[in-house]
């Protein structure tokens, strides 16, 4: 029989925790702070409305009408639609390859936090080093000779133990208790180092670099296009993650409040993160002269211009050390709690189609998984490949996903049947105007936000040299491929487990087309 | 910091952290009230 989640706080704080990654730390604050500050809220705000909330009540009212992961939601639209399932849930595990890699970072320098609180070795003032030694270098992404890192490597091992442990136990066993503790561990944790962050001199200057506004940037459709991308990835939409979830509600379960408190819950997590990152940041470019993109604006925030700031906090060595372990713990929670629903995303799938126990399927996923992470442990793989990879796998497959989902379920099975469905126990009741949205305006602004992306990683690869073009093809377009062909692979093979309920839902859905 | 900074902050703070916090809350109150309709059929 299949399992639900045993309390409603358990599912919200399993979906928050999905949804609140490592990415929610510098991925919002640069995107407000390059496209009007303060103005670019508004457009965010719009996009929250009229995207994220929207496509969260659509993948948990459909994951729980269906009883089942991607692959069978799309199976029961019609049977050759079950590769797109299938390639929905490739996308999780493509991206846990790498996201492990940054987890693992995040568990290394726990460790040298222990380090300095103990007096072993004295980093946090000066991280460029240990992040060089970590990380190492290498030429290029073709430069697959450099080296290995032997620190993200080990490191890389336990994160996939850990998701393994996880998953193994099952939604209720295993991820439900987890996120139970680590959710609201996760943002007591980071409003306690938001609070302290403020209070820091120059905090004010960074606040007023990110929240200042801009207004005469509201009209660029580059800013709607980035605020849109921004709640879309945000949110981990369109991979599968939140169908998985839905599909083990309880059929009494409230969808539509559920769906708000996700989505604002994470946008909750992307003010916070704002606040901390920029009252920090202000607080370095007061006291060292620094620039706030000084310190890049992605992991580099996280790694190096954090411990800088913790290293100058306090003169106690020990204080600073155990700083620096918590925030690397909150990375390290925010990272699990996203990768344990990744591997969720498949492995729900593919219990759906194949006769396997989940015992045996997740160490088979955490196998590969493995593998596939100690290639990112490489200085090519970390340094290069990792960008390219989730350039193409992020940005472009899972817009494009989101599109192809959005059209499919609101035009083969219905807005009107699936808004009965969420609307029939929830405190809040939703109206026409989400047919609307979900019919014609969130396919094309997701169309746009495709569109773009394609653009933009069309252009900067006719920018580069042979050696950019190259690995683009390879490690971009090439993984792609891969993705593609292996999903084709497994939609070709039969359905070995509950093989009657899928044919019966296919057969009731024969008459689902409402367009 | 600039007025109009403070009055975004304020806003965009306020409208996401209060608005979340409301549908919490909203939502714990109608569990409430269902398990208290579920004891007095009982």
């Amino acid at each position: 029989m299949r399992e639900n989640w045993k309390s409603r706080k358990g599912f919200i704080f399993a979906a928050a925790g999905a949804a609140i990654g490592l990415g929610n730390l510098w991925r919002f604050p640069f995107q407000a702070y390059k496209n009007g500050g303060g103005a670019f809220l508004l457009p965010y705000f719009v996009a929250l409305i009229t995207c994220a909330i929207p496509l969260m009540i659509m993948e948990y009212a459909f994951g729980r009408k269906i009883r089942g992961g991607s692959v069978k939601a799309f199976a029961s639209l019609k049977k050759n639609l079950e590769i797109i399932g299938w390639i929905q849930v490739m996308v999780p595990i493509v991206v846990m390859t790498y996201y492990c890699a940054i987890i693992a970072v995040s568990v290394v320098f726990m460790v040298f936090s222990l380090g300095h609180a103990f007096g072993i070795i004295n980093w946090l003032s000066n991280p460029g080093p240990i992040m060089g030694i970590v990380t190492g270098s290498a030429k290029n992404a073709l430069d697959l000779g450099a080296g290995m890192s032997i620190y993200i490597l080990i490191a890389v091992i336990g994160v996939w133990i850990c998701n393994w442990l996880i998953v193994r136990k099952g939604i209720s066993g295993g991820i439900e208790k987890m996120s139970m503790i680590f959710t609201p561990l996760l943002m007591i944790l980071m409003i306690i180092f938001m609070i302290n962050a403020v209070r820091l001199n120059g905090a004010s200057i960074g606040l007023e670099a990110l929240f200042k506004p801009d207004f005469s940037k509201i009209l660029d459709p580059s800013i709607w296009v980035s605020a849109y991308a921004q709640v879309f990835f945000s949110t981990t939409l369109a991979v599968g993650v939140m169908i998985a979830y839905g599909s083990y509600l309880d059929d009494k379960a409230d969808i539509v409040n559920s769906a708000i408190i996700t989505v604002g819950t994470d946008s909750c997590f992307d003010l916070i993160a704002g606040v901390l990152v920029f009252s920090t940041l202000g607080y370095l470019v007061n006291s060292t002269g620094a620039e706030f993109t000084s310190y890049g604006t992605g992991a580099g925030v996280a790694f190096i211009a954090f411990p800088t700031a913790i290293s100058t906090m306090s003169t106690n060595i020990v204080v600073q050390g155990l700083l620096g372990f918590l925030f690397f713990f909150c990375l390290f929670i925010a990272g699990l709690s996203s990768s344990i629903s990744m591997l969720e995303s498949f492995a729900t799938a593919a219990l759906d189609k194949f006769d396997v126990s989940r015992k045996k399927l997740v160490s088979i996923i955490s196998i590969v998984g493995f593998c596939g992470s100690a290639c990112f442990a490489s200085y090519a793989g970390f340094n290069f490949i990792l960008d390219i990879v989730d350039a193409y796998v992020a940005n472009i497959v899972i817009a494009g996903l989101g599109l192809v989902e959005v059209i499919l379920i609101s035009y083969i099975y219905g807005t009107s049947k699936l808004r009965e469905e969420a609307n029939a126990f929830s405190d809040f009741r939703i109206g026409k105007w989400w047919d609307y949205l979900l019919r014609y305006f969130t396919p094309l602004l997701l169309g746009a936000v495709v569109i773009t992306n394609l653009f933009n990683i069309i252009t900067e690869l006719l920018n580069k040299d042979m050696v950019g073009i190259v690995s683009n093809i390879v490690f971009g377009w090439g993984i792609v491929v891969i993705m593609i062909g292996v999903s084709f692979v497994f939609y070709k093979k039969k359905w070995t487990a509950n093989s009657q309920t899928v044919a019966t839902i296919l057969d009731d859905n024969e008459d689902n087309v409402d367009i | 910091m600039s007025t109009s900074a403070i009055l975004m902050m304020i806003i965009g703070c306020g409208t996401i952290w209060g608005g979340t916090v409301i549908a919490i809350l909203i939502g714990l109150a109608v569990e409430k009230k269902n398990l208290k309709n579920l004891k007095n059929k009982k």
